[in-house]
């Protein structure tokens, strides 16, 4: 299945802003986060096809799936 | 208070009260600075240093923002600027809170930190900048963490409260208090050249929503410190959003977040829609 990957802010840092790849058929959220070297508590928010979305949401043909990093200073 | 008024009166010029006629009146009638501006804006008089307030900001407004309590939780990067800010504005009373000094790493960015204040309670050196700023703003200084414990008690009489925390689990027992305080909370938070802002009213989780996979520790703020400018756009964003609670106008980030990227000059609008399951963002 083909799934669009978009990243920001510090997620970008030699990777991509966008990226279109062909993975495994039920793939999860988790899988792609560890694949792309990030760790699960680096993730801020995950979005899925423009709705919020958890690790262990499964990826279908066609998503895009979106990773802000988390941000907490004052 | 009569003669007050009317010396004030015969001292405003086109409607505006210049600041030194303010001081007279203080001097002359042992009054406040908070009295003094009370009783030119009861009696229709604009304090003439909000004259560049006039055209977006009325008598009567101001007046409601003179009598206006926020609470600012945090007194370093952001709530520094937010304090200014306020107390700019003419916000009348501002209760800030924070337990910590100022220390030498604050100095990059921390607008209330001099080298002179290394050392001293951020809260005092709010106090002292506030006076020297606009000395009819009352402030209450709080040099305590805000939490469960103590919250409610500190959010008495405030009509909204800011997040300037540097601490997301101190963010969110902050959104919690304010929840059952019944006030909104302004919510910023940054790290390096990123930053956002929400607002949350009573009832909202949008707070919780934005750090629903955190577990624990800092965010990318503990990478990349903080520089000058990321505050002063977030604290700035807060204050607007503040303005607008406070004279019930305009549009509120309520149920959205605003992201912020100032590398890459991005601005990115995620909604929080109250159903988790209508959930949508525009950008990604």
């Amino acid at each position: 299945m083909q799934v669009t990957i978009k990243l920001f802010a510090t997620f970008r840092n030699g990777r991509f802003k966008i990226d279109h790849r062909e993975l495994p058929d039920g793939t999860d959220v988790r899988t792609v986060v560890l694949s792309l070297g990030l760790t699960e508590a680096e993730i801020g928010i995950i979005m899925l096809n423009g709705r919020h979305g958890e690790l262990d949401d499964r990826l279908s043909d066609n998503d895009t799936l979106s990773l802000f990093p988390l941000v907490g200073g004052g | 208070m009569e003669e007050a008024v009317t010396f004030l009166k015969e001292w405003a010029r086109d409607g505006l009260l210049p600041w030194s006629a303010h001081c007279a009146a203080v001097k002359h009638f042992g009054l406040t600075h908070a009295t003094v501006e009370a009783l030119a804006l009861e009696n229709g008089l604009f304090p003439a240093r909000y004259q560049r307030n006039r055209n977006m900001i009325s008598t009567q407004e101001q007046l409601q923002l003179f009598r206006s309590k926020v609470a600012v939780i945090g007194c370093g990067g952001l709530g520094g600027y937010v304090i200014e800010e306020l107390a700019r504005l003419g916000v009348g009373h501002i209760v800030a809170i924070d337990p910590d000094i100022f220390e030498e790493h604050n100095l990059n960015r921390q607008i209330l930190s001099t080298p002179a204040t290394l050392g001293k309670a951020k809260v005092e050196a709010a106090l002292d900048r506030v006076a020297e700023i606009n000395p009819a703003v009352t402030v209450t200084p709080v040099k305590d963490a805000f939490c469960l414990a103590n919250g409610l008690e500190l959010l008495a009489g405030v009509q909204v409260a800011v997040d300037a925390l540097d601490s997301i689990s101190y963010r969110l027992e902050l959104a919690e208090v304010s929840g059952a305080a019944g006030i909104p909370m302004v919510h910023g938070a940054i790290g390096g050249w990123y930053g956002h802002v929400a607002t949350q009213l009573p009832g909202d989780s949008t707070v919780q929503n934005i750090y629903r996979h955190w577990v624990e520790g800092k965010g990318i703020e503990q990478q990349l410190g903080n520089p000058s400018f990321t505050p002063a756009v977030i604290a700035s964003l807060e204050v607007a959003e503040v303005c607008k609670i406070l004279l019930g106008k305009g549009e509120l980030l309520r149920d959205r977040k605003l992201s912020i990227d100032l590398l890459e000059m991005e601005v990115h609008e995620i909604s929080y829609k109250k159903s988790s399951s209508t959930e949508l963002v525009d950008a990604a």
